[in-house]
Order: C-alpha cells, then sequence, then structure tokens
C-alpha cells in the first residue's frame, strides 16, 4: 500500500486539482471577499484607524490573508461533501489504493488553491498602494506560516466535509473562521478595546500570527510572536490532523 | 429429470452468448445433474401444504430453504462465499443472519424491495462496512481480514452512477486506469468509449450525459483492470426504458467475458432478463435462492390459459421513441 501513496495520492490531487481549474470562479470567490473588505477598510474605515507610522493598506494586510485563507479552505470540506454525495468516495474505497490518499489530495489541492487566490489578494493590494521592505527570507517566513495556516484550517475542514449532512452544512463552519480576525489585532490595534474583548483579541490564535507576518513585512524584529504564531498553527494542525483521521477512519470501517 | 413446460422467460440463454459458450460453472435454467435430491421435489414438499400456493403462503412456508443454494453449488470454489451474515444499525437488524454463494463467471441477482439490505450486502461484500457477525469470502479473500485482496478481485458500482461530473467521460476512464496502476491508460480509456458506445461523447463533461449514459461510463469504469468480481447495486434504478436496456447490454457484454456479477435490484423483469440465479432477500434473510425454472416451481405447475396478447405499454413506447435510438446507439 506505500508503495503506492505517492502515485495515488498524485492521480487523485490531478483530478482535485482540474475541479479547481474547471470552476475557476472558485479562486476568485475565495478572492473576492477578502479584496471587497480590503477595500472597504482602506478606502472608508481606514482614514479613522490610527495605526501609527504605518500605511493602513500595509497595516491589514495580514489579517486580510487570513482572511482569505479562512474562506478558501471551506472549499475543501465542499469538494469532500461533493464526493461522498456523488458516490466516487465510495467507489475509491473499494478500490486497491492508498485510502489516506483521498484526503491527501483534497488536502494538497487546497494548499494550491489558496497560494493561488493568496497572490491574487497580494497582487490588489500592491496596486492599492502596499509596500513591504522586506527581504527574501522574511517573505520565506511568511509564505511558511500561511502555508502552515492553511494546511491546519484544511484539515479542520475535512472534518466537516466528511460528516456534514447538507452542502451548507459542510462549509457553514468557515463563518467564525472568517469572522476571527475581526477580533484581533487584524484591522484595530487592541489597546483600543474594552477589557474583556481585548483580553480575547490578544489571546486568539490569530493576534499572534497577524503580528508576526506583519512585523515580517515591515521589517521590524518579529520577537516572540512568530514561536506562538507558529505554536499555534502547529497545535491547531495536529488537532485536527487527528480528529479528521478519527472521522475518516469511522466513516470508511 | 422432468421439468414441466415453461415459456422460454429466460432470453438470455438464447442471446447473450453469440461470442461463444458460457463460461465454465455457469447454469442456465437447469438443475445440475449431479445434484443429490431432485429440487422440485424438495421444492413441492416444501410449498406442498395444499394446493392453496398463493406467493404470499409460499413465502410463509419458506422460510429456510436458503440450504437450497448450499445443495445446489457446484463444487468449485465460488466467487462469493456468504455465511451467517448480520449487520445491525442500532436497533435495526438489517442483515439477520445471509448465507449465500455465487458460482465464478455467473450473474447473480439479489432481489428485494427498498429497505431489505441489499445495499448493506453489496456494501459489506466491498469491503466499505464491516458485518457484526458471519464471514464472506470475495474470490476466495476474507472481507474482514484480507480487505486488500477483496479489493484487488473487485468493482463496485454503486447506486449512484459514482462518476466525476467535472472530467469528461475519457478523464473518467484514465483516472481509474491510473488508480489500478495499469500502464497505457489511454487505450485502455479509448477502448472502453467505444465497447460503450461513448467514443464521441468521451471528451465531454460527464456531467452533460444523460441517465443511461452516465451508468454505462459507470459501468465501463467498473471493467477497468478486469476484476474478477463486479458489484452492480440497482444498476437501472432511476432509468429509462431505454437506457435500461442499454444498461442489461452492458451488463451481458460483462458476463459474456467471464465476469462474475453481483446485482441487486427492485425489478422483477431485470432479474429474469440477466440472472443465472435469483435470490430473494426478504426481512434480512434470503428466503428464496435458485435458478429461474426453480424459483417458477415454487408455485403450483403453470396452467394452460388463452389470453389476448396485448402490447403491453412498454412496447408501444419503444416501438415509437425507443428502438431508433437504442438500435443506432448500440451499432458501432
Amino acid at each position: 500500500m506505500a508503495t503506492h501513496f505517492l502515485g495515488d495520492t498524485a492521480v487523485l490531487t490531478g483530478r482535485t486539482m482540474r475541479h479547481v481549474t474547471r470552476s475557476l470562479d472558485t479562486i476568485i470567490t475565495t478572492a473576492i471577499t477578502p479584496v471587497a473588505i480590503m477595500l472597504l477598510f482602506v478606502y472608508v474605515f481606514g482614514g479613522a484607524i490610527d495605526t501609527g507610522s504605518v500605511s493602513y493598506v500595509n497595516y491589514m494586510l495580514p489579517g486580510i490573508l487570513l482572511i482569505t485563507i479562512a474562506s478558501g479552505i471551506s472549499y475543501t470540506a465542499f469538494r469532500l461533501f461533493g464526493d461522498i454525495q456523488g458516490g466516487i468516495f465510495e467507489r475509491f474505497q473499494s478500490m486497491p489504493i492508498a485510502r489516506s490518499g483521498v484526503l491527501w489530495a483534497h488536502v494538497l489541492t487546497s494548499l494550491v488553491a489558496n497560494v493561488i487566490s493568496l497572490v491574487v489578494v497580494v497582487g490588489v493590494a500592491l496596486l492599492m498602494g502596499f509596500r513591504s521592505g522586506a527581504g527574501v527570507p522574511a517573505w520565506l517566513a511568511v509564505a511558511g506560516i500561511l502555508i502552515l495556516f492553511t494546511l491546519s484550517l484544511t484539515w479542520m475542514a475535512v472534518i466537516p466535509g466528511l460528516t456534514a449532512k447538507t452542502v451548507d452544512g459542510a462549509s457553514a463552519f468557515a463563518y467564525p473562521l472568517i469572522f476571527l480576525p475581526f477580533i484581533s489585532s487584524a484591522f484595530v490595534p487592541t489597546d483600543t478595546m474594552p477589557g474583556p474583548v481585548r483580553a480575547f483579541a490578544e489571546h486568539q490564535p490569530v493576534t499572534s500570527i497577524v503580528d508576526a507576518i506583519r512585523h515580517l513585512l515591515t521589517g521590524q524584529p518579529v520577537g516572540t510572536a512568530i514561536w506562538t504564531a507558529l505554536a499555534w498553527c502547529v497545535g491547531i494542525l495536529v488537532v485536527a490532523y487527528f480528529f479528521a483521521n478519527v472521522v475518516y477512519r469511522r466513516r470508511i470501517s | 429429470m422432468c421439468l414441466p413446460q415453461i415459456r422460454p422467460a429466460h432470453p438470455r440463454a438464447d442471446s447473450s452468448y453469440e461470442d461463444g459458450a458460457p463460461p465454465a460453472g455457469r447454469q442456465i435454467g437447469q438443475i445440475p445433474t449431479d445434484f443429490p435430491v431432485p429440487v422440485a421435489d424438495v421444492l413441492r414438499s416444501l410449498a406442498g401444504r395444499g394446493d392453496a400456493g398463493t406467493d404470499f403462503g409460499l413465502t410463509l412456508t419458506l422460510r429456510q430453504p436458503s440450504m437450497l443454494a448450499v445443495m445446489s453449488t457446484p463444487s468449485i470454489t465460488p466467487a462469493i462465499h456468504v455465511q451467517g451474515l448480520e449487520k445491525s444499525y442500532k436497533e435495526l437488524r438489517v442483515l439477520r443472519g445471509v448465507d449465500l454463494d455465487v458460482a465464478r463467471g455467473s450473474i447473480f441477482a439479489l432481489l428485494g424491495s427498498n429497505g431489505a439490505g441489499k445495499t448493506t450486502m453489496v456494501k459489506i461484500l466491498s469491503t466499505l462496512l464491516k458485518a457484526d457477525s458471519g464471514t464472506a469470502r470475495v474470490n476466495g479473500f476474507d472481507v474482514a481480514t484480507q480487505a486488500a485482496g477483496v479489493r484487488e478481485s473487485i468493482s463496485l458500482t454503486g447506486q449512484f452512477a459514482a462518476v466525476d461530473e467535472i472530467l469528461t467521460g475519457r478523464e473518467n476512464l484514465v483516472l481509474i486506469a491510473r488508480l489500478r496502476h495499469l500502464r497505457d491508460p489511454g487505450p485502455i480509456a479509448d477502448d472502453l468509449l467505444r465497447r460503450f458506445s461513448l467514443t464521441e461523447a468521451g471528451g465531454r463533461r460527464a456531467a452533460t450525459y444523460s441517465g443511461g449514459m452516465r451508468r454505462r461510463l459507470d459501468i465501463a469504469m467498473s471493467l477497468i483492470g478486469n476484476p474478477p468480481v463486479i458489484f452492480l447495486d440497482e444498476p437501472t434504478a432511476g432509468l429509462d426504458p431505454e437506457a435500461r436496456i442499454e444498461v442489461w447490454q452492458a451488463v451481458r457484454e460483462l458476463a459474456a467475458g467471464g465476469t462474475t456479477v453481483l446485482l441487486t435490484t427492485q425489478y422483477l423483469e431485470e432479474a429474469e432478463q440477466l440472472a443465472d440465479r435469483i435470490a430473494i432477500l426478504h426481512q434480512g434473510r434470503i428466503i428464496v435462492n435458485g435458478t429461474l425454472a426453480e424459483l417458477k416451481q415454487l408455485l403450483p405447475p403453470a396452467k394452460v390459459e388463452y389470453i389476448e396478447k396485448q402490447p403491453s405499454l412498454e412496447d408501444v413506447f419503444l416501438a415509437v421513441v425507443g428502438e431508433n435510438t437504442v438500435v443506432g446507439e448500440n451499432k458501432e
């Protein structure tokens, strides 16, 4: 079985990638919400938000990137749910293939699709005046954090994809994830928030991830934020991967 | 052995072996000559509580004759061997001890109404579901302990045509060929498209296919890698008459190649058209199992009646719209 894992996963990933390339609207819709929020905040609210010396578009782009990922991964749940509904999931399970390859194909596809969406969003941000003096190592670190974040949320998305009863249920879990950056340091500095909200905002994963990315992009020392960010990403990844596989095994046995 | 005269209601026997002799082990409406006890006698003695035998009464008296299946099975290892299979979903006992054998190279129909447990049977046999108790072997492999071997030996065509709608017909076939680790997936796909009259549609997305075309593609996908055993779960459910005939043709081609086919259906005519043996699954048990001829003997001998032969609505339908399309599509 193990010998076929890579080959089977590659074949299955090729299939799901075709789903992405043949419905490019999924990439557009993934990018359009974050872009709309970005336009709204930069050109409507942004003027009233004091972010010190940092231009507002530079300030809020990290949060927008996380929103992009949060809305992008819901397509993983959607596609997985579609496979189960359509019966092709069972067909794969009854075939002599590496069984975990079925999930990995969806996860890898999510990774590629989200990277494309992220590039689109960064492109729009550049048009809106986003600039970064970050060097190659800092950009690589940013890419690493974003990929890790995508992986952890995608494995999380696998769970509703496998268990949902309706297509709405499969993608509904993404809404709180999209909302989470709003109660964080992504759009406004947290020190303007009232006590309890501020306490939540400062201790939820998005704030540390946003801060780490922001510091990397603006060339500031990242300090401990990056370790907190990585710990959150890896922690979510491990837990989500574990439960996704528990659900998967229950589903296929 | 003397069988009562029965209408030739088994057209397969006449029509479907143009390509050659039936595969070894196949029985066509005949009781094997080495059969120890005359089936007809057993059945008559079972059914013989008077001549009041409506089928309802018979069903009640024939609760345990699944042993008949064991008795009339040829001595070579069956392609599918099921014994004492039980499965419950929480309180609901779906299978309550199913015994059955399917001879290699035969078409076996599992007949039953909705909720009789047909799909559960197929899912257990195709390793998608674990049984609570009992044993099942497919192509000699135990479904519980040798699942990988079973998966190498089977193809499942589920209740809904499991094709990838976003891929083209050809891409669907290539996908499965790659997953079966075959060389040259392209020619394999092209060959199947031709055999199932889908060459022209091969480049179109499966989402644009008609119900019958989807099913044919579905069955074509199941043929890739020539698995010795194929499960077809209600292959014609929800299809119009023309599409149904297309699918029947596909199933006959399968069997002509020596593949063992286990199909489930709730259409009696389908079982009659296709199957070498028929088992009726009712409330989680096999209550009747035999060839069509054997099954017919469960009822009192045929009476000769004169009836006016009226064309059925299906005859009319096919005459008006069906024949042309079907013939046209199946011709190469």
